[in-house]
């Protein structure tokens, strides 16, 4: 059981408050990523769940149990650092084994238990080697298998694919979501990549400056944005803003439109916004056009990627009628 | 750090910087020459290089005279005890400033610093008079005590330098996995921190073995140090020179030889991690 | 950033280290502030009571408190001139490439590992002795008279001691900051158009100033408390000739017995410890934050 609740949690530093007001319901198996951008608070919230920092004021509960004022050691919580944070001194087995030690669990027992993590995480022919002759990747299979081992009631990520190459970091997303299926244990993600966000949460946690700006699932954020901020963190590339006379039109303060939502055509006249292309960024399979468009100011365009662009093609540009976000003077969706 | 210079250039520069070195090093040099010399071939005009009749007797004189192997063991007695007692009062010290420092860490280690600073002679007789009254003088847990105070500063700023290079993230991982404090020092950190508490303590060792205030002022003749052993030959008795030479070499060359393998580590616990 | 817990344990921790360091600084410093203010002699049992500023009167106004300041100067003034002078020059030159860089090293630290008497002894007997030693010797070689140096030169000649024995210090933490200045520093230097006389003013002697300021301030914290040098060469002698502040409180202290006057020297040297002190905290203390 892993079900997680803050009730008005607040962290200050002295006088900077980090978290203002926060709570939050985390269901037990629930695959919970929080996301914002570097100093929104989510991985000072992620150590306070933890307890590796204690709160202001508020009361943090694990499976209704008040945990507010416990150390680490005693909340069963298992962490994965972005830095891996291995025991250098020590074996991968060994690694892996430390919580188990800690536990006074018995020699028979850890030996199956460390076995069986490193059969479900592919280290079984690494188990003597020292962290520091291992890859990136390999390094941050025995952090995730220390973390296993406990079988705790929540597992936490603190921006844990961070320091892996591109490619790598597709392969451990994967392997992540894989395990979140196979265990069915509370997780809780911490990234400032949004990408990360949508393809492995159940729901978003979106932080910003210390605030909830929303907490739903990946679809919802990007469909039904709560606010400008949500819409313009949510969805990549990001969303173009609009506003005085022309968001006007539409009885907003400002509207936002998908660069996927735009039909594209090349005919003088065949849209309602004009403009030339600036930087036309051909992927393959997409293209991305940096749009200036007359009176409105730079827009990016998705397209397919048959077609060719180059600097200062015209272009004329439809968003979707359907698919305009409004937002009002304070940034709230309409 | 390869610099492409001439052979002319790098010949001229190497035999000018092994004669300023041997130069140096000719103190040294001599004692240890003279320790195998006889007594006549040590004041021999003009002097020999090599000793002409090697011997060792001066090495079995010595230990006769002023038995050598009582103060060594009071030497290492009082190195040791004192740098490992002083390990085991600033390791957890160490840990608090490394890792959980407050807004008046960097003052407490700087007041630690300032202790070092105070001159021995300020406390002196008070330490003399206190030591006679707890019948502390000549004695060798007496002199270790001292050399722990004196010591303490810099194995904490020793400490504090090295446990400051190790990740935080890490004693925090140790914390998630279940391990309560006295688990994450002995099982995390001090395995980690094992080259930076060697240097520490080889660094200790070196300094109070060659301690010479405390160790002369305050033993005589049962806890006196190799210190307090040398400095009984300050006053010549006739043919002593090769002895003395003898007594030197004994006195000085443990640390020596741990003193080479030191001496980067020496530079950081002299400057208090100042210059690195 | 931790718990109150973790902070709660951190203090606990730190407890027994500040604990002992405050006993260890404030009692005896306190006794020997009471004393210096007392007439306390061990040989004359029936001088008792408070002595008001007689003590520090006393020492401060004996010829021999200026004669031992004087040579506090000496000495500390005369070892830093040379160990720096004599330290930059060494760790440029090791820093030259050259053949056996490692032994080099090795020759040129020794002296800082020979304990002070057996350092003294060995220059006292074997070099400066003007019948057996080796200077003797040499002075002879070249049709010289040999030179009782610690008769003659008293303090001269523990001045060359100590200097011996702090001038692979110096070198060691000179080289140290020395071989930090990146390579491409000096290559661009080089690229500019600067010879070696202009590298050697503005690149590497801007570069080792704190080195050099650290060198300074760490050697004279040691150097005004220099005592087993005096004691098994001079004995402070002839006279005063040699005796540093250190060395008068030992004599006056524990020699003569006269704790009070004894004790006033030792505050003197303690305020004049504190001086210097003061500049060394805060040049370590701002590096600190890094």
């Amino acid at each position: 059981m892993g079900s997680i609740t803050l009730e008005h949690v607040n962290k200050s530093f002295g006088e900077v408050e980090i978290i203002p007001d926060i709570s939050l319901e985390i269901k037990d198996g629930e695959f919970v990523v929080f996301v914002g951008p570097s100093g929104c608070g989510k991985s000072t919230l992620l150590r306070l769940i933890a307890g590796l920092e204690d709160t202001s004021s508020g009361h943090i509960k694990l499976d209704g149990e008040d945990v507010t004022g416990a150390p680490p050691a005693r909340r069963g919580l298992a962490m994965v650092f972005q830095s891996y944070a291995l025991y250098p001194h020590m074996s991968v087995r060994d690694n892996i084994a430390f919580p188990l030690k800690m536990a006074k669990t018995p020699q028979a027992i850890i030996d199956q238990k460390v076995d069986y993590a490193a059969r479900t995480l592919n280290l079984g022919s690494y188990l003597d080697r020292r962290p520091r002759a291992l890859s990136g990747g390999q390094r941050q299979r025995v952090a995730i298998g220390r973390a296993i081992v406990r079988e705790p009631k929540a597992f936490l990520f603190d921006e844990p694919l961070s320091n892996l190459d591109a490619a790598l970091r597709v392969n451990m997303r994967l392997e992540i979501t894989e395990l979140h299926q196979q265990l069915k244990t509370t997780m809780i993600y911490v990234t400032h990549d949004q990408v990360e966000a949508m393809t492995m949460a159940d729901r978003i946690v979106v932080l910003n400056a210390g605030n909830v700006e929303q907490f739903g699932s990946p679809l919802e954020l990007y469909k039904k944005p709560a606010n400008r901020f949500v819409a313009g963190f949510i969805g990549s590339p990001k969303m173009n803003f609009v506003d005085g006379p022309e968001a006007e039109k539409h009885k907003a303060h400002a509207i936002g439109v998908r660069p996927e939502h735009f039909t594209l055509s090349t005919t003088a006249g065949a849209g309602q916004w004009a403009g030339t292309v600036n930087v036309a960024e051909q992927l393959g399979s997409d293209t991305f056009l940096h749009v200036e468009v007359e009176g409105l100011g730079l827009m990016t365009v998705r397209t397919d990627g048959d077609q060719t662009f180059s600097h200062g093609d015209k272009v004329y540009l439809t968003p979707d009628a359907n698919r305009i976000y409004r937002f009002d003077a304070a940034g709230l969706a309409l | 750090m390869a610099r492409n210079v001439s052979v002319q250039t790098k010949t001229g520069f190497t035999i000018l910087a092994w004669a300023v070195a041997l130069l140096l090093f000719s103190p040294i040099l001599w004692t240890i020459v003279t320790a195998f010399k006889t007594e006549a071939e040590a004041i021999a005009a003009p002097p020999t290089f090599l000793p002409l009749t090697f011997t060792l007797d001066n090495f079995f004189d010595v230990q006769d005279r002023s038995d050598y192997i009582k103060h060594a063991w009071n030497s290492i007695l009082v190195s040791v005890g004192s740098t490992l007692l002083g390990l085991v009062i600033a390791i957890p010290a160490a840990w608090s400033m490394a890792f959980a420092p407050t807004k008046r860490t960097k003052d407490i280690l700087m007041w630690m610093l300032s202790t070092k600073m105070m001159p021995a002679v300020g406390v002196l007789i008070p330490i003399y008079l206190i030591f006679r009254d707890l019948r502390l003088l000549d004695t060798v847990h007496g002199l270790t005590i001292i050399m722990t105070l004196i010591n303490l500063p810099i194995i904490i700023w020793m400490l504090y330098t090295y446990f400051k290079e190790i990740p935080v993230d890490i004693l925090e991982a140790a914390r998630m996995d279940g391990a309560e404090l006295w688990n994450e020092i002995v099982h995390v950190l001090v395995p980690m921190a094992i080259p930076g508490i060697a240097s520490t303590l080889l660094l200790n060792v070196i300094l109070a073995w060659n301690e010479a205030f405390w160790t002369i002022t305050l033993t005589s003749g049962r806890a006196g140090t190799l210190t307090a052993f040398i400095s009984s030959f300050s006053s010549p008795q006739g043919l002593f020179l090769a002895k003395l030479s003898a007594a030197s070499l004994l006195a000085i060359a443990p640390i020596l030889l741990l003193g080479w393998f030191s001496q980067k580590q020496l530079v950081r616990g002299l400057t208090f991690g100042a210059v690195k | 950033m931790a718990t109150r817990q973790t902070r709660t344990l951190a203090r606990t921790m730190m407890a027994p280290a500040v604990i002992v360091l405050l006993i260890w600084m404030a009692v005896p410093l306190g006794m020997t502030i009471w004393f210096s203010f007392q007439n306390y002699s061990l040989i004359n049992p029936m001088m008792t009571g408070f002595a008001g500023w007689g003590n520090y009167e006393y020492v401060i106004g004996d010829p021999s408190f200026t004669q031992a300041l004087l040579n506090t100067l000496l000495l500390v003034g005369g070892v830093l001139l040379i160990t720096v002078i004599g330290g930059t020059f060494l760790a440029l030159l090791l820093d030259q490439p050259v053949w056996g860089q490692g032994i080099l090293r090795i020759l040129v630290i020794s002296p800082f590992f020979v304990m002070p008497p057996v350092a003294a002894l060995i220059w006292k007997n074997g070099f400066m002795h003007p019948g057996y030693g080796m200077l003797g010797h040499l002075y002879e070689a070249l049709g010289l008279e040999p030179v009782d140096w610690f008769a003659q030169y008293p303090l001269f000649s523990v001045i060359v001691i100590v200097a011996w024995q702090w001038l692979p210090f110096a070198t060691l933490i000179l080289l140290t900051a020395l071989q930090s200045l990146s390579e491409e520093q000096r290559e661009a230097a080089e690229m500019d158009g600067a010879n070696a006389v202009n590298r050697f003013r503005y690149i590497i002697l801007p570069h080792m100033a704190r080195a050099i300021t650290i060198v300074i301030l760490i050697q004279t914290i040691f150097l005004l408390g220099i005592f087993a040098e005096i004691r098994v060469t001079t004995g402070g002698g002839p006279g005063y000739a040699s005796t540093n502040i250190a060395f008068l409180v030992f004599r006056t202290g524990i020699l003569s017995n006269d704790i009070g006057a004894g004790s006033a020297g030792g505050v003197v040297a303690v305020i004049i410890a504190n001086i210097v002190a003061i500049f060394l905290m805060r040049a370590v203390g701002k590096n600190l934050d890094a």
